[in-house]
């Protein structure tokens, strides 16, 4: 593991206010947005956030259960995965 | 962002879609410290050894799960053989040591133990014969034990009196898991050339050779190469093979990251990543229809080992590409109850038993999870392993039979083992007997192949 970075995916049926709701909780646990993309597609909203923690005693289940039970509320999926999955899958 | 979201798309479909999966992460642990000629003493050193190295094992890997958003299906620990650490002790009966391996495995709360093992490829020594005589009843009492018995190597030949001596034991195993559907019988496989660092069961063992803890992991996705191939539009077989080598890359870096991981936080030195598309009983996840989907009518037809032989050489390229750790069986399982086109594919009489052995020529293990009818004669059961293994030798390539002669069952009945094991169709054998042959016992000397000094 090379860093506290942590790709964040959310998709469901777009509906006002996913970014506050997730944001909010993004700062709850003192975790910093690196990079944001957003975009709607067939309907469907796909946000991919690159997020780094910040807090000196962060705590990675704690804070997906968090992400979870927002995304819950807000009827939609959020994925919270470490970013080296990805780097290591797709980078040489 | 330097990861395009479409990757990060890809990566996530992968797992919540088709199936991509870490199928087992298992702990390798040298027993032979555990060595003493009181067989209570040798069990107890092996319980502690085992708590010892483990205890940390599946909270570890839970951990990793949740930090990649990758699942690990399976936690597992393969031992050293069990007849080699078991030598010196004065009993007839080792099923005590299973009983061990089982409790153990329960305290440390993983899925199988496997290392219930001999190797007898040359010849057997007294440990060795008590060991395979306590395999029916080993695992006809624990849950979670496997067991394993190499019979073969390209380098000494095949042992025809252990060949015989196995074709004996599956039946008496069936027997004693009757009221499972012989159960017992999935849970024990017989080698030529058995890898010393497998982590798939039921042959993983940890081989002599091998450090005093090593973690291996076992990559899995055959959804995914599905998903790819059929992705593709009227492809060239040299573009599905393109296709499946790049898709076996990346399933191969993400086995290779989580491995290093989990080997670094517990202390333990990573050993290989076994990149083997093994399928598993949900829909599409099948090595079958990755097969159809090139082309086949139905897994089975004509074709089918050239299809096969593709699929398993473009997933090893793959995978060696992207680590310098393959090891282990790495490329294509083909067990019939565990994949759901296999099993349509054999009620739809296309795929029999001699035709699973032609494919197992060209990938990478052998006949496996196949039910055969409860009256099967055991020399035609060692006469089918011993196909297999003379497969194994002179290829210079792992073959294994894990075959179930279902209790009380026909053709055309299924048994059902649950889980990861699935149902298997009970297929026909051939009805004119080996029994002579395989009484002849003795030795088949090395090939030719093995003189390469």
């Amino acid at each position: 593991m090379s860093s506290s970075r942590f790709v964040i995916t959310v998709i469901g049926l777009d509906r006002v206010g996913i970014v506050a709701g997730i944001t909010r909780v993004l700062a709850e646990h003192q975790v910093n947005i690196a990079d944001i993309r957003q975009s709607i597609m067939d309907d469907l909203f796909t946000m991919i956030m690159l997020a780094e923690a910040k807090g000196e005693n962060f705590d990675l289940a704690a804070f997906q259960q968090a992400m979870q039970a927002i995304g819950k509320e807000l009827g939609v999926e959020v994925i919270v995965q470490h970013e080296d999955v990805f780097r290591f899958m797709h980078r040489i | 962002m330097l990861i395009h979201p479409e990757e990060i798309l890809e990566t996530i479909k992968m797992v919540t879609t088709q199936h991509l999966d870490i199928r087992t992460v298992t702990m390798g642990i040298n027993l032979r410290g555990c060595c003493h000629p009181d067989l209570e003493t040798f069990n107890s050193r092996v319980y502690d050894r085992i708590l010892r190295c483990a205890e940390n094992l599946v909270r570890t890997a839970e951990e990793i799960q949740n930090l990649y958003g990758i699942p690990i299906i399976n936690k597992r620990i393969s031992v050293t053989p069990i007849a080699i650490v078991a030598e010196s002790c004065q009993s007839e009966d080792l099923v005590s040591v299973a009983h061990t391996l089982d409790r153990a495995a329960h305290e440390v709360g993983i899925d199988f133990v496997g290392g219930f093992s001999a190797l007898v490829q040359k010849g057997m020594t007294p440990g060795d014969l008590r060991l395979i005589q306590s395999i029916p009843q080993a695992l006809a009492t624990t849950r979670k034990v496997c067991a394993s018995v190499n019979v073969a190597t390209t380098k000494a030949g095949i042992n025809m009196d252990a060949v015989a001596l196995m074709g004996r034991i599956i039946k008496q195993t069936a027997e004693a898991t009757r009221d499972a559907g012989g159960l017992g019988c999935a849970k024990l496989v017989v080698f030529a050339n058995a890898p010393d660092d497998n982590p798939f069961m039921a042959g993983a063992f940890h081989g002599i050779g091998e450090p005093d803890c090593v973690i291996n992991v076992g990559v899995s996705g055959p959804g995914v190469v599905n998903h790819a191939v059929r992705e593709l539009r009227n492809p060239s077989l040299g573009e599905i093979a393109e296709c499946i080598k790049k898709t076996a890359f990346k399933i191969t870096r993400m086995g290779e990251m989580v491995g290093r991981e989990v080997a670094q936080r517990l202390g333990a030195q990573f050993g290989v990543l076994d990149l083997s598309l093994a399928p598993t009983p949900a829909v599409g996840d099948s090595v079958a229809a990755i097969l159809e989907a090139m082309g086949l009518e139905s897994c089975g037809t004509h074709g089918t080992t050239a299809a096969l032989a593709l699929l398993n050489d473009a997933v090893k390229k793959g995978g060696a590409m992207a680590s310098s750790s393959v090891g282990g069986l790495s490329g294509a399982f083909i067990p019939v109850s565990e994949d759901e086109g296999m099993i349509r594919a054999v009620q739809r009489g296309s795929l029999t038993l001699d035709k699973l052995e032609a494919m197992t020529c060209v990938c990478s293990v052998g006949l496996d999870m196949i039910a055969v009818p409860g009256d099967t004669s055991p020399a035609t059961i060692s006469a089918i392993i011993a196909d297999e293994m003379a497969i194994g030798m002179i290829n210079k390539k792992t073959t294994a039979v894990r075959i179930i002669p279902a209790p009380g069952m026909k053709v055309g009945d299924m048994v059902e083992f649950g889980g990861l094991l699935g149902i298997a169709p009970v297929m026909p054998v051939h009805n004119f007997s080996s029994e002579v042959f395989i009484a002849r016992g003795g030795r088949i000397p090395a090939p030719i192949q093995s003189l390469t000094n």
